[in-house]
């Protein structure tokens, strides 16, 4: 346990030192960072004063040292096109991309799980064959194209909801928040339902077969054999039973909503990070596509982390698997 | 590979028959597109800013001869359509195929070799598998972008794009081919290979490689569906493909700035045809999958 603990933090750290690296490469070897911080009439004394004071002259590894250490308090430097430190540009965003991401995984969840039981218990119905046709093309359809439509109905002919942005914010100890006023609320549903669309068909899927597998299982048969109602057996004994693997699935998911938030937040010109780190690839803004590459790689890590252990936590049957094969 | 069976069951599909001939069509046009579209819209000769922006056949103020309509420049949406399907499948087919030679080889090696080889690929792929595909393609279209100067975006685009993707999507196939050529490399042609001299690589290329190419096939259909929503997803976001020689994720992202102005079919038309073709490769790969899967015979 404790072995398998240390061995999944070692492969975090390595990751996060590797996503560091390729950051720092970019940060220090694209363009010469002196230009983008001094104007054209800077000597070329002054240069090389500031390119000694800032320690570019270091040593490699000292160099990437500081990089790391700067990192990871949040250091960046100075954005090249906003001309202000990226920590308080990702800070100021940062509260955007999670509601949205929140409110999408909530979405996703709290439809996608009933969906997917209900399809597995009336198997051979109209309806479940309508929720997996509409499965597919939910999985077929490309999220900036579901972005396009909900703009298109709602916004362009019926005019009923905001196009674009978050609306008003307000502001609660430097987090702003959209939740509390009503065009906040209404600029976030069709964001909100396009980010969510994908993972709720993606874990409609998922229940369904877990559902269907264990519904075919002996303590399943038996339940019934016993004469327990359908209800306690579908909803108590089957269900249960299926939520292990989709915890963790809609824990991993959670970073691929964080993802893929980029292109809902570029469809709705939503003012979140993933916005921002497209802007930056456009401007080559290196500071600041190097830190969201930062940011979003500890993101991921942490999350698989924590479900990778909560998992193995849960579930004794991997214990000896995990032994066996070294990873999964 | 071709055998009754499959036969039997693709002609008893009419979903499956339908998306195969969508998806030959698809080709057909994408093939000959200068010969299938009625117009070149890169000819700049035959555009008539006249023509800009009319909407298609059966609104007021369209005309047959452009029948979905014409864009901001008078060009046919008919014809970008058909060219923008070319670019798409082009680059969809070079990021699979460039994917299944990284993987393909990579799971051989990793099977074959095995200890710490095979530790080392199969801990990367574990940890790239916890990323999704998208991201990656997104990071590294984006980095080799900051990277190359901004006189080269035009030129290498296409290479960088088809890199991104390849490597995004090389995971599955390795795994797979890891696992089938962890089984062949015990049975009895391998080591009678092994026992009359022939050295290894000609053992995994000549003698594994065909063994283990039947899984790879299936992943490659579903794959390439991925690789097209993931280009055009990128072309969307402005990272893909240059506007000059723009996939059906361009021609989106063009239009979707005339959406307010009412001129919805610059945008919906491509978005159309992006979804028809993914529908039918995944519906087709969804066949595939079932069909050589003896458990569900």
């Amino acid at each position: 346990m404790i072995t398998f603990i240390i061995q999944r933090i070692l492969q975090s750290v390595l990751v996060m030192l590797t996503v560091a690296l390729i950051a720092f490469g970019l940060f220090r070897y694209v363009g010469d960072p002196i230009n983008n911080m001094v104007g054209q009439d800077t000597s070329t004394e002054e240069r090389a004063e500031l390119r000694e004071r800032l320690g570019l002259n270091d040593a490699f590894l000292v160099q990437f040292g500081r990089f790391a250490i700067n990192a990871a308090q949040g250091e960046f430097g100075f954005s090249y096109q906003h001309r202000r430190p990226v920590s308080d540009l990702i800070v100021e965003r940062l509260p955007a991309t999670l509601e949205l991401s929140l409110v999408s995984a909530i979405l996703a969840l709290f439809i996608g799980i009933p969906m997917g039981v209900y399809t597995a218990i009336r198997r051979n119905g109209a309806v479940s064959h309508a929720f997996m046709t509409l499965s597919l093309i939910g999985i077929s359809l490309p999220t900036f194209l579901i972005g396009i439509l909900l703009i298109l109905f709602f916004g362009v002919i019926l005019r009923w909801l905001p196009t674009f942005g978050r609306g008003d914010v307000v502001e609660i100890g430097g987090w702003t928040t959209g939740f509390l006023t009503a065009s906040g609320l209404k600029s976030l549903i069709m964001p909100a339902i396009t980010l969510a669309l994908f993972q709720m068909t993606l874990i409609m899927r998922l229940v369904r077969a877990e559902m269907l597998e264990v519904l075919r299982t002996d303590f399943v048969k038996f339940g019934r054999a016993r004469g327990l109602p359908d209800r306690y057996v579908h909803f108590v004994t089957a269900l249960k039973n299926t939520l292990v693997p989709v915890i963790t699935i809609t824990g991993l998911q959670l970073g691929s909503i964080i993802a893929f938030a980029i292109i809902t937040e570029s469809v709705f010109q939503w003012p979140g990070m993933g916005l921002l780190f497209i802007q930056a690839i456009g401007e080559v803004d290196i500071p600041v596509m190097a830190a969201y590459l930062v940011l979003i790689a500890f993101f991921f890590v942490v999350i698989n982390l924590v479900v990778d252990v909560l998992y193995y936590v849960v579930d004794p049957r991997l214990r000896v698997d995990r032994a066996d094969s070294g990873g999964h | 590979m071709l055998d009754s069976d499959i036969w039997y069951s693709f002609c008893r599909s009419p979903v499956t028959i339908a998306s195969a001939l969508l998806t030959i069509l698809f080709f057909i046009g994408a093939l000959f597109a200068p010969y299938v579209a009625p117009f070149n819209p890169f000819d700049l000769a035959s555009i008539d800013i006249m023509d800009a922006s009319l909407p298609p056949f059966w609104q007021e103020g369209g005309s047959t001869k452009f029948w979905l309509g014409t864009d901001d420049q008078g060009r046919d949406m008919w014809s970008t359509i058909i060219f923008g399907a070319r670019v798409s499948l082009f680059v969809g087919f070079a990021s699979v195929i460039f994917s299944i030679i990284m993987g393909v080889g990579l799971g051989l090696v990793s099977g074959y070799v095995g200890g710490r080889l095979d530790a080392l690929i199969m801990r990367i792929a574990d940890i790239q598998l916890s990323f999704p595909a998208i991201l990656i393609a997104l990071l590294i279209d984006g980095v080799a972008r900051s990277v190359l100067p901004r006189s080269m975006h035009e030129e290498v685009a296409f290479y960088v794009l088809i890199f991104a993707i390849g490597i995004s999507g090389w995971v599955q196939y390795a795994r797979t081919v890891r696992g089938s050529t962890l089984v062949e490399k015990n049975k009895e042609y391998v080591q009678a290979a092994r026992v009359i001299g022939i050295g290894p690589a000609i053992i995994l290329l000549r003698h594994i490689l065909p063994n283990v190419m039947g899984p790879v096939l299936v992943i490659a259909t579903i794959h390439l569906a991925i690789a097209v929503i993931t280009e055009a997803t990128l072309s969307f976001l402005g990272v893909g493909v240059p506007p000059t020689t723009p996939s059906l994720g361009t021609l989106i992202r063009v239009g979707n700035d005339y959406l307010f102005s009412g001129e919805w079919w610059i945008t919906i038309f491509p978005g159309i045809a992006l979804v028809l073709l993914v529908l039918a490769i995944n519906l087709l790969g969804d066949w595939l999958r079932d069909a050589l899967n003896p458990k569900l015979r």
